[in-house]
């Protein structure tokens, strides 16, 4: 069994990876151009993130960020829901799930940066100098969408996901920034279908190659 | 809209245009510049510009040949032409003329 640490730095690793894979899903096809290579780069941003977070729990568990990110079974994956989700094609619910999981991230990174572990305590910060853009992006978003139904649709909708990607005693933190009450959360948990999909697609070429290929 | 982005390699050197975009305001643009022209550490500062802001001024009169008034002088060139068409030089070839310094080639 993983210690506690391994643990939360797994759950973060897969929210970065699997939501950055999400994002990813709008290259090539985002409402403009600018966009299109803005919202690629924050996905990637999202990836690197995620390297690193695999590669602190990599080296606690003997492994590596490669064999943490491609090698587990679906099922053990410990990502939150909110970031499961294939919204492709919509752009709302992707600006609103953005903007929640941005939201919820920097009340999570904040606490990570006082953790008495200064390797988490570390990366927590390197983190959060590339988040303070991604959260700049999702605000000129809010702005922009934020007054719109289908917005609010959205909002309501996935509220109860962003609530789940936190711990419960950072929840309420996250309703007061958002301005909505707490509902009851949509809890990680194993994963479904829907990332069953993602997964097959994302570790294909993993799984083609022999083992201990060199990138 | 669009906007102009002028991007500085390093500290202290001028800015150069980088090239330009289209987005709907101040904070788009801010965020696009930031990801297109500086995300690979390849720019110190940006300047982020509508293009509306920008004046161009492409014309430039000089109707009396007044080139006296610049520092590489009158060009040359013609008046040699001039001058060999009216001596009727034609034996000298191109080829076998001294070259000109680069400021009378014109």
């Amino acid at each position: 069994m993983n210690s506690e640490r391994a643990q939360l730095l797994l759950e973060l690793a897969d929210d970065e990876l699997i939501l950055g894979w999400r994002n990813s899903e709008w290259t090539g096809i985002a409402p403009f151009l600018e966009e299109d290579v803005a919202f690629s780069s924050i996905a990637q941003n999202e990836i690197g993130h995620a390297r690193a977070l695999y590669e602190l729990a990599a080296a606690e568990l003997g492994t590596d960020a490669d064999a943490l990110a491609f090698d587990r079974k679906p099922e053990e994956y410990r990502c939150a829901p909110l970031v499961q989700l294939r919204l492709v094609p919509d752009w709302a619910r992707t600006i609103a799930r953005h903007v929640l999981y941005e939201t919820a991230d920097a009340i999570r990174i904040e606490r990570l940066k006082e953790h008495k572990d200064s390797d988490l305590a570390g990366i927590a910060a390197k983190i959060e100098r590339e988040e303070v853009y991604h959260r700049l992006h999702a605000e000129m978003w809010l702005d922009r969408l934020g007054r719109e139904e289908r917005y609010a649709e959205a909002v309501d909708e996935l509220w109860p996901y962003a609530l789940g990607v936190l711990e419960p005693s950072l929840r309420p933190a996250l309703a007061e920034r958002v301005g909505r009450p707490e509902v009851e959360a949509v809890e990680r948990s194993a994963p479904g279908e829907e990332f069953a999909e993602l997964w097959n697609e994302m570790t294909m070429v993993r799984r083609s190659a022999p083992v201990g290929a060199q990138w | 809209m669009i906007w102009e982005v002028f991007r500085q390699e390093r500290k202290g050197q001028p800015f150069t245009h980088g090239g330009s975009f289209h987005a709907p305001d101040q904070a788009f643009a801010d965020a696009y510049a930031r990801e297109f022209y500086a995300r690979r550490g390849e720019s110190v500062a940006l300047w982020v510009v509508p293009r509306e802001a920008i004046t161009a001024i492409e014309e430039f009169p000089d109707e009396f040949d007044l080139k006296y008034r610049r520092v590489d002088g009158y060009s040359i060139k013609a008046r040699l032409k001039e001058a060999r068409e009216r001596v009727g030089s034609t034996e000298r070839s191109i080829a076998e003329a001294p070259a000109l310094p680069a400021s009378e080639r014109d």
